[in-house]
């Protein structure tokens, strides 16, 4: 770990000082807005209702996995598992829901059961990962890397090279599904499309999906923020050894660190199956780096100890204005590789530099 | 006797090297005792046995007069026993109060459902702790890592008195201090003895030892090889214990 030159330092002194250390806590922030402004003015459509619901929509695989790798990043650890863990849970659960077909349960119970399997398998990985990691005292990088690699062969196996078909249409109706419908001269209606000519306009407020990512983030907000659980995976990132003599059951809080990465990236994974209707071995395989990038952005530092979920919501909020903003502008996709590159480094040297006060 | 920690015959061997042997040795309450000795004396281990890390092959523990099971550092903490190592063991990136409640923290029911952590009663609690050991903190929300060597070993101690020490052990307390430091820290075991806390002191520092200690214990080779009162001694004699030969201070 590297020592910290500006420890002893005591309080910083000057206005130049302070300003540093503001800027660095808040410009991502600043950054955010920045970023809408200048996508609001260069494309037409980009200041609506309709693209902010487009970006929550398309961004939920990024927010859950994010907060699964902000987690493990607040020990001091990685979870490279997290993408082929999604796509191994969208890949399951669409099986899980065939097999159960022919039972006769009817569609909710299908479903429901569907997922609620999902989630139990899918703690399997992170189980692994948090007991290779906190009992046999393998490298997260290696553990996790090493997960990446069974999941991505067990899933093909599933699936034999192709895709998973046949989800229930029910789910498939949720992953596309608003919380609210609103239309001229009927009562609003929750969750259910009213059914109405063609040709009525009906306004659809908040993707299913992205009602639950916000509900399951800001329990890990909470989690994060205001429990011992959470206390305690900072003081893990912070200082293990401080951790262990103070009488923190270090070794059973990454267990539950790796386990709840593990969850969410199989929480992703479902969610990916019902807004696609498919499943797929490598469909999160490119959203580890934006989901370690996210973390980052968020002011995160990967020696462990730090970084908040508003935080990382922030950075994957940039991340994800950035790729729709450039999507509309039409601008090739390889252009947000290049910015995201810019943008990381860019937040690892604020941090450097800037560092602000309090954590 | 009205020792408060006392060992009997403590003896430990790690394989054929017998690292302490049959050392006896007692702490009276508000008694600064400096345990002395040269690298591989055996120090280390002697206090490591008191503070639970290492169980002794011989010997015993007695806490208040009483035979005492020590078996893990939580049974010596359990028994007022704190021990504070050179590092510290501070989780640099969290705030004072976090630090002191390190591992038992204080909850606050929320809204009348959920416990969530109550870091304003820990920071006044702590403020409370540092305040009766006359610490003074900027902020007690800003993190260990912008405070100071010195306000990081007085945050170690407070957090030893709040969990109600008897026994206070400290390893090289002013090794990695500053000159102005130093003396804040040994101002604070001055506060600590008035309190009634028993205080053993492992340090190279001779004037350390003279500046605070009431007795010293030198090791050398695992035994103890002399016991002074402070008072009654004199730097070149101890010197002489530490290296075994007695002719030192004469050869001056």
């Amino acid at each position: 770990m590297s020592s910290e030159p500006r420890a002893g330092a005591g309080p910083r002194a000057g206005t130049r000082g302070k300003a540093a250390s503001f800027l660095g806590g808040h410009w991502i922030y600043l950054f955010l807005v920045l970023e809408v402004i200048y996508f609001s003015l260069r494309t037409g459509g980009f200041a609506s209702l309709n693209a902010l619901q487009i970006l929550l929509y398309y961004g939920v695989q990024v927010f859950l996995l994010s907060i699964a790798e902000l987690f493990v990043i607040a020990t001091g650890g990685i979870d490279l598992s997290v993408g082929y863990i999604l796509g191994f849970a969208s890949i399951i659960s669409i099986k899980f829901m065939e097999w159960m077909a022919p039972l006769g349960l009817g569609e909710p119970l299908t479903v429901l059961f569907g997922v609620l399997a999902t989630l139990v398998v899918g703690l399997i990985p992170g189980l692994v990962n948090g007991w290779l990691v906190a009992y046999l005292k393998v490298p997260p990088f290696i553990a996790t890397f090493s997960m990446l690699g069974v999941c991505h062969g067990v899933s093909e196996l599933i699936i034999n090279g192709v895709y998973a078909m046949g989800l229930p249409k029910l789910a498939a109706d949720i992953g596309s599904g608003h919380f609210l419908y609103v239309t001229r001269g009927l009562a609003p209606s929750f969750f259910s499309r009213p059914v109405v000519d063609r040709g009525v306009k009906v306004l659809e407020i908040v993707p299913d999906i992205v009602v639950v990512t916000a509900v399951v983030v800001c329990i890990l907000a909470f989690a994060l923020g205001r429990t011992r659980f959470g206390r305690h995976v900072y003081a893990i990132g912070g200082n293990v050894d401080a951790a262990t003599r103070a009488g923190i059951p270090v070794k059973r809080r990454l267990l539950g660190v790796y386990a709840m990465s593990s969850f969410l990236a199989s929480l992703a994974g479902i969610v990916y199956a019902f807004m696609y209707v498919s499943g797929k071995a490598d469909a999160g395989a490119s959203l580890l780096l934006d989901s370690i990038a996210a973390v980052v952005i968020g002011g995160a530092s990967l020696f462990g100890g730090t970084g908040t979920v508003q935080r990382t919501m922030i950075g994957a909020l940039i991340l994800a204005v950035l790729d729709l903003g450039l999507r509309m502008a039409g601008t090739p996709t390889f252009d947000k590789y290049i910015l995201v590159g810019v943008i990381l480094i860019f937040a690892v040297v604020i941090e450097r530099y800037m560092p602000e006060a309090r954590k | 006797m009205d020792y408060i920690l006392e060992t009997r015959g403590i003896t430990k061997r790690f394989g054929g090297l017998t690292a302490v042997d049959n050392v006896s040795i007692g702490l009276r309450a508000g008694e600064a005792l400096a345990v002395l000795g040269d690298n591989g004396a055996g120090k280390s281990t002697l206090i490591k046995v008191i503070s639970g890390v290492h169980k002794p092959d011989e010997g015993e523990i007695l806490i208040g007069g009483k035979r005492a099971r020590i078996e893990s550092p939580m049974d010596a903490l359990a028994q007022g026993i704190e021990t504070i190592y050179q590092d510290l063991a501070l989780a640099e990136n969290l705030d004072v109060g976090a630090n002191i409640f390190l591992g038992r923290e204080r909850m606050r029911r929320s809204l009348g459902i959920v416990n969530v952590l109550d870091d304003g009663g820990m920071a006044d609690e702590a403020k409370k702790v540092l305040d009766r050991l006359d610490i003074h903190i900027p902020s007690l929300r800003s993190t260990i890592r912008t405070l100071s060597g010195g306000q990081r070993q007085a945050v170690a101690i407070s957090r030893s008195i709040y969990w109600d020490a008897k026994v206070l052990i400290m390893d090289e307390p002013t090794a990695a201090l500053g000159v102005a430091e130093q003396k804040k820290v040994l101002n604070l075991v001055r506060t600590l003895k008035d309190q009634g806390i028993g205080i053993i002191i492992i340090s190279h520092q001779m004037y350390d030892v003279f500046e605070v200690a009431d007795r010293l214990a030198v090791m050398r080779r695992g035994v103890l090889v002399g016991e002074r009162i402070v008072k009654e001694t004199n730097a070149d004699e101890v010197v002489g214990l530490i290296v075994g030969s007695e002719t030192v201070g004469k050869e001056r």
